[in-house]
């Protein structure tokens, strides 16, 4: 960097340019930006948020950009997670759509005892909530010792619970729905009367800020980047990769729990076959979409959250654009290729490769005639 | 100190890719036997066999094709996707134009879907190194969109060619059986299954005595050795998944034949339980191991498994999802601790 102070101010400007357009967060920014720009082109009251009242007459503020906040906030729990297990283990778990189904189905086990429409809750909500999070952390504890203990690659070992995930979850509840009788429980889900603020932006929120003080205030960052670049090195330097890979996984658990608490309340009730379907799908995207390498090590935690919402804001998009929601994935999946394509190292080089290759000609051309109209001279 | 040495030494002498492939047909043959002697009924009749490849012809064809990408260090997850949306296409081409279409045209349809798939997923892959899981799971969303933009409502194929190809039954003489009436019912197979027999005897040979087929070996071992022995790594890598596209076109053509329909909800989950097959046939997502016989076992081993659970009485459908994670747990655990021994009686 230091031998470009030397020339001209023009390619310092390139530099910056250069170093902004090369961040990880550039690509997720920059497509947010695209999408606010298309949506606002189309509909000049995309961003106004109005200050309405529900059915039940509490206030609630509406408008798109509270639902992609409040309908992202699941997907961007998850990218916290599953940013660390991809970091640690260089691969994926795709058994969290099962697992939220998992501990919900036990959140309503303990909520609602054997009957399935019982008058009051069985038992406080916050014991419901914390035997989910037990559950989560029992599953990812299940997926953590395969990956780590019996060093089984981390999309195989969470094959398992995918496939049989929805299946415990409808033998906890004998295949019955329960609903939740309290309204309370609804809140999660919804607004608590008075704040007007869906309450899974609070959720997601306190998920960040305490993820971004672990992160701050620990090694967990550290030890998992290095664990992810080079396991070996970093057993010689006196880091367990198995106890970092375990926790990772852990930690995704525990995120499972929370993003389960938020999609059961969300209905107050459960459906094994359809609940959070293909979210493992999102959650991973959101990952790849931050520009975090899928192979592990180095990771950008607010990339992934970004990405969350990048996801979260197209699904968005494409509704106001009355596209079928059967049809969404494939405009999805161009999109994402898109994304994918303009941020992979090998394309940006190549693409670098061109756009060199032009200046030079022009130089060479511009050159060229200097020297011809010389000769004339 | 003798025997354990003894022991290294068979363990030695087999290769990797042959022991997996080994420990699945053993357990394979185990399961049947015991579902045979413990549950009898259906299994001894042969045509519960038969049924088994009838109604898992699609699976076996599209398995081997993931067992090829996953040998060479890929993975491919589009294939489900895929397999709908080449079932759509050829059911709207075949029962939708005027006058009905041609079934023949609409094979080479199938196989351009799945082609066509297979060669732009490869080189997103090889050339522009994306990572394999992302490129093929837009591909998978892309596959389902276009399903559903293809053909929106489910419908059943009437035209009569291909209802008369779909009917085409191979009869296989002196395995057919009684009912409880007293008829003799000959053993039959479907089309399907020769194809997938046909494909499983050509990649296997494939793999094993051709360039391509070790170097896709050389490049799931190691790209890197691989390209040292100047093996083309990218072009190995792009192979392979020109190969699972084609295999996945030409398995959801299969699956067309099985069920005679297209449906937006056609195959949801095969690409799981590909991936599953190969993996309980021994092949490893790390790459460099695995063989198209144990996909073959792999994908019986499976089927054999949800017909054992719904013919032992246990009704309750949750039961099938269950053993099938256990089952699979148990394959992986087996895999790893005889990874892990061979590992230390090398070492020894």
């Amino acid at each position: 960097m230091s031998n470009n102070d030397t020339k001209a101010p023009a390619n310092k400007f390139f530099t910056v340019v250069k170093k902004v357009v090369s961040h990880q967060m550039f690509i997720p920014i920059m497509a947010l930006l695209i999408l606010a720009i298309v949506n606002l082109a189309f509909d000049p009251n995309f961003f106004k948020i109005t200050l309405g009242k529900n059915n039940a007459g509490n206030p609630i503020l509406s408008g798109p950009l509270i639902t992609i906040l409040d309908y992202g906030a699941e997907t961007a729990i998850l990218a916290i997670g599953m940013t660390l297990v991809t970091a640690a283990a260089g691969g994926q778990d795709i058994s969290v759509g099962a697992t939220i189904a998992i501990a919900g189905s036990a959140m309503l086990r303990v909520l609602c005892g054997t009957n399935p429409s019982p008058d009051t809750i069985q038992a406080p909500i916050i014991v419901a909530f914390l035997v989910a999070c037990l559950v989560g952390i029992a599953c990812g504890a299940f997926n953590g010792a395969l990956v780590s203990f019996f060093k089984i690659q981390p999309m195989i070992a969470t094959l398992i619970l995918f496939t049989a995930g929805r299946s415990i979850a409808a033998w906890i509840n004998y295949n019955k729905l329960p609903v939740v009788p309290d309204p309370k429980f609804a809140y999660f889900g919804g607004i608590i009367p008075g704040i007007p603020v869906p309450t899974p932006i609070f959720i997601m929120l306190a998920c960040v800020i305490i993820m971004a003080l672990v992160l701050k205030f620990t090694n967990l960052g550290l030890y998992t980047q290095s664990v992810g670049i080079n396991e070996k090195s970093a057993k010689l330097n006196g880091i367990n990769p198995i106890a970092i890979k375990f926790i990772a996984f852990v930690i995704l658990g525990l995120c499972v729990a929370v993003a389960a608490l938020i999609k059961v309340s969300r209905i107050s009730t459960i459906n094994y076959s359809v609940i959070a379907k293909d979210i493992e799908m999102d959650a991973i995207l959101a990952v790849a979409l931050g520009g975090n390498a899928l192979s592990g090590g180095k990771f950008n935690m607010w990339a992934s959250i970004l990405g969350a919402y990048v996801f979260q804001f197209l699904t968005t998009t494409l509704y106001k654009f009355n596209i079928a929601s059967s049809a969404l994935p494939a405009y999805k999946a161009t999109v994402v290729i898109l994304l994918v394509f303009f941020s992979a190292p090998k394309v940006r080089e190549m693409i670098g490769k061109g756009f060199k290759k032009m200046k030079d000609s022009m130089k060479n051309r511009r050159h060229k005639a200097a020297t011809a109209s010389e000769g004339e001279a | 100190m003798d025997k354990k040495k003894l022991k290294g030494g068979i363990f030695n002498r087999i290769s990797d890719t042959n022991l997996l492939l080994c420990i699945t047909i053993v357990i394979f043959l185990i399961m049947y036997i015991s579902a045979i002697v413990f549950l009898g009924g259906g299994f001894k009749k042969p045509q519960m066999f038969f049924n088994i490849l009838n109604n898992e012809a699609p699976l076996i064809i599209t398995a081997c094709g993931m067992s090829i990408v996953m040998i060479s260090g890929g993975i491919d997850i589009s294939i489900g996707g895929v397999v709908a949306l080449v079932c759509m296409s050829c059911a709207v081409y075949i029962d939708k134009t005027p006058g009905g279409g041609n079934v023949w045209v609409s094979m080479l349809i199938a196989l351009g879907i799945g082609l066509a798939f297979g060669i732009v997923q490869g080189y997103l892959v090889a050339y522009c190194e994306i990572q394999p899981f992302i490129v093929t799971l837009a591909g998978m969303f892309f596959a389902r969109g276009m399903t559903t933009i293809v053909n929106t409502d489910p419908f059943n194929v009437e035209n009569s060619a291909f209802r008369k190809l779909k009917d085409t039954r191979i009869t296989i003489p002196k395995m057919g059986s009684y009912t409880k009436k007293g008829l003799y019912q000959a053993a039959y197979i479907e089309i399907g299954v020769v194809v997938a027999i046909a494909i499983v005897v050509v990649l296997f040979l494939v793999l094993r005595y051709t360039k391509l087929g070790r170097s896709f070996y050389a490049v799931g071992g190691n790209p890197q050795s691989a390209l040292m022995l100047g093996i083309n790594v990218k072009r190995t890598k792009f192979l392979s998944h020109v190969i699972c596209g084609l295999m996945a076109g030409i398995g959801g053509y299969v699956y067309f034949l099985h069920v005679g329909s297209g449906a937006p909800s056609h195959a949801t989950g095969m690409e799981m339980n590909a991936i599953a097959s190969s993996i309980i046939g021994g092949t490893m997502l790390t790459g460099g191991v695995g063989n198209i016989i144990g996909t073959l076992f792999g994908v019986l081993s499976l089927s054999s498994i949800q017909n054992i659970v719904s013919s032992a009485g246990l009704g309750q459908a949750w039961w099938t999802g269950i053993t099938i994670g256990g089952m699979l747990c148990l394959f992986l655990l087996i895999q790893s601790i005889v990874m892990w021994a061979k590992k230390r009686s090398l070492k020894a």
